[in-house]
């Protein structure tokens, strides 16, 4: 059965990575020195035997193997532990993943309502005027920081003209001006893609056969050839996960958006490392199941990626 | 002979028309890098008190006012332009070595990995795997709480996440150079696999290299300026393109110069190194086999 081993095969290969990733955060935070000290360094009467008492309170007397299982075992039974300052962890991350959640997806939605049309128009007008200032704009787009984007976006709507809110997450206007920042900088690389995408199903066979049978060519270019495109384009939309978390970390923080990347930033400022092991972990492993369903899905439509 | 200058003029124009650096992509991207590079080399030169300055009798002065302060001062009076000059050292700085060191590590992982397959092989593929499931940003989060922010931990830290891209694309170069008839004439000729590989299958190899190394270089000069944004890069004395951005932006209600001139140098020398890219990618990679 090639679609059984395919499928096992892909399954194993995403929890390796997940063990490899968290092994490695867990690893790396290990490695910063004693947590003990840090949270009593504001506090001058400290003894050795509180140190003991907070080590032994945070598992930290415990070898690393074993805190690492520990680690994982919390995870999957849902309990995060509790971060140094600020209770329980699993509590913040209730709070802040639905914000990341939702952010997220109002950028993809910005993005694919900007690139699919676009880079159609630019696939269809190959060589033309319209094509060239697509390209160029992109090439822009992918040239500035996403962040200073989002704070000119701020100096526009909400200093020069003030219609939208700068920060924070109070009403749904809150998330237009991050959601666009992320959405123009997706853009920047997704509108190549399609018009690559769009291009490569124009100039094929069974493209050349529907104009033959005097098909409109708009419905060449919607029925036949996009159809045919929109598999691989949402591929690709899934394998950009990543990118999409690495910037809405940074996003995030200019908009004072509630959610796992500012909780991120907060914990190393405060050094709380048991909520940064957390935030971090769950980042990655949303990564992995983003990319992993995306490649089970292709591979389930498409059986010539299963070879590869 | 009017007639013969006319043709000679036209081949002349001609020939500049067709020439393949005749584009807007070559034109705009090697002027706004060789500008980027000259002001850098030139910054000790052009403003030699470093950018430090401060001067809080000039402070938050607006632009285009004075030629003395021409695109204004900072929250503490430090001239604008003179920090934006000095901040380009650091960008180009991190943006070459990161780059650098990424493509030596990667190319040499990546010829031994595709001429030899193997252990090297499959380990090449699993770091990928793991390398797209932390995003850069994430982990230089985590290491840099860690190891404490500073510039030459992040170009550390870049060349130990990016060195797999090159040894991924060389391994799919050197997959199919080895199987060519002048590789497999070089290796009867008694050849030691190590000349192979570095005399007859790098210089094969090369285009795709060095477009990825240019955009590489782009990405990374980005990349710095958002962890030293959020304050995981330079120290706040050393001027920075991502440090004036993160002091100007609690400014950004009374005196929008000190964050949006910044940025702008960034995009500029971003941008070229972007245009630059593509147009290398047009000329030596018609395949898009660096494409996305």
């Amino acid at each position: 059965m090639p679609i059984l081993r395919f499928l096992i095969q892909r399954l194993l290969q995403a929890v390796l990575v997940t063990i490899a990733v968290t092994l490695f955060v867990a690893f790396a935070i290990r490695l910063t020195g004693d947590p003990a000290i840090m949270m009593t360094a504001q506090s001058s009467s400290v003894t050795e035997a509180d140190l003991d008492r907070i080590r032994e309170a945070l598992g930290l007397n415990q070898s690393f193997i074993k805190q690492y299982f520990d680690f994982v075992r919390n995870i999957l039974s849902g309990d995060l532990g509790e971060s140094f300052f600020r209770g329980s962890v699993r509590d913040l991350i209730a709070l802040a993943l639905p914000s990341t959640l939702l952010l997220a997806v109002a950028s993809m939605v910005v993005s694919i309502a900007l690139s699919i049309p676009l880079g159609i128009y630019a696939a269809v007008h190959k060589g033309g005027a319209a094509d060239q200032i697509i390209r160029v704009l992109s090439l822009v787009g992918l040239s500035f920081p996403n962040f200073w984007l989002g704070i000119m976006l701020v100096l526009m709507f909400s200093i020069t003209f003030p219609i939208l809110p700068a920060s924070g997450f109070s009403s749904w206007q809150s998330i237009l001006l991050p959601a666009t920042t992320i959405g123009i900088i997706l853009t920047a690389t997704n509108v190549r893609l399609v018009r690559t995408q769009m291009l490569e199903t124009l100039s094929s066979q069974y493209v050349m056969v529907a104009r033959a049978k005097g098909l409109s060519e708009k419905t060449v270019i919607y029925k036949h050839a996009l159809r045919n495109a929109a598999i691989s384009i949402v591929t690709f939309l899934g394998l950009q996960f990543g990118n999409l978390i690495g910037g809405l970390v940074i996003i995030e923080l200019v908009f004072n958006w509630p959610g796992m990347g500012t909780l991120s930033i907060e914990a190393i400022a405060q050094r709380d490392y048991p909520l940064l092991q957390a935030t971090v972990s769950i980042l990655a492993i949303m990564i992995v199941a983003v990319n992993l369903a995306v490649d089970l899905v292709y591979g389930l439509i498409d059986p010539r990626i299963r070879v590869a | 002979m009017s007639d013969m200058n006319n043709t000679s003029n036209q081949t002349w124009t001609h020939k500049v028309m067709a020439s393949r650096y005749f584009c807007f992509e070559f034109i705009a991207g090697s002027l706004l890098t060789g500008t980027l590079v000259l002001v850098v080399l030139l910054s000790g030169v052009l403003f030699p008190d470093g950018g430090g300055k401060v001067n809080l009798v000039a402070r938050l002065t607006e632009p285009f006012q004075s030629a003395e302060f021409f695109l204004g001062t900072d929250p503490l009076g430090r001239d604008i332009l003179e920090r934006i000059v000095h901040g380009g050292r650091v960008s180009l700085v991190v943006g070459l070595l990161s780059a650098l060191g990424a493509v030596v590590l990667g190319t040499v992982i990546g010829l031994f990995a595709g001429y030899y397959r193997g252990f090297l092989d499959a380990f090449i593929m699993r770091f990928a795997d793991i390398q797209l499931a932390l995003p850069f940003i994430l982990l230089a989060i985590t290491v840099i709480a860690i190891v404490g922010p500073g510039i030459d931990r992040i170009i550390v830290l870049m060349i130990v996440s990016q060195w797999v891209q090159y040894a991924r694309l060389v391994r799919g170069s050197v997959l199919s150079l080895r199987e060519r008839e002048f590789v497999q004439a070089a290796r009867s000729y008694g050849l030691s696999d190590v000349k192979i590989i570095f005399r007859h299958i790098l210089p094969n190899a090369l285009g795709p290299l060095i477009i990825l190394l240019t955009l590489n270089v782009a990405n990374n000069i980005l990349l710095e300026s958002s962890l030293t944004f959020l304050g995981l890069g330079a120290d706040p004395q050393t001027p920075t393109w991502g440090g004036m951005l993160s002091e100007g932006r609690s400014y950004i209600q009374t005196a929008w110069w000190v964050t949006v001139f910044p940025g702008i140098a960034i995009m500029l020398t971003v941008l070229g190194l972007n245009l630059l890219g593509d147009w290398l990618r047009d000329e030596l990679d018609p395949l898009g086999k660096t494409r996305a």
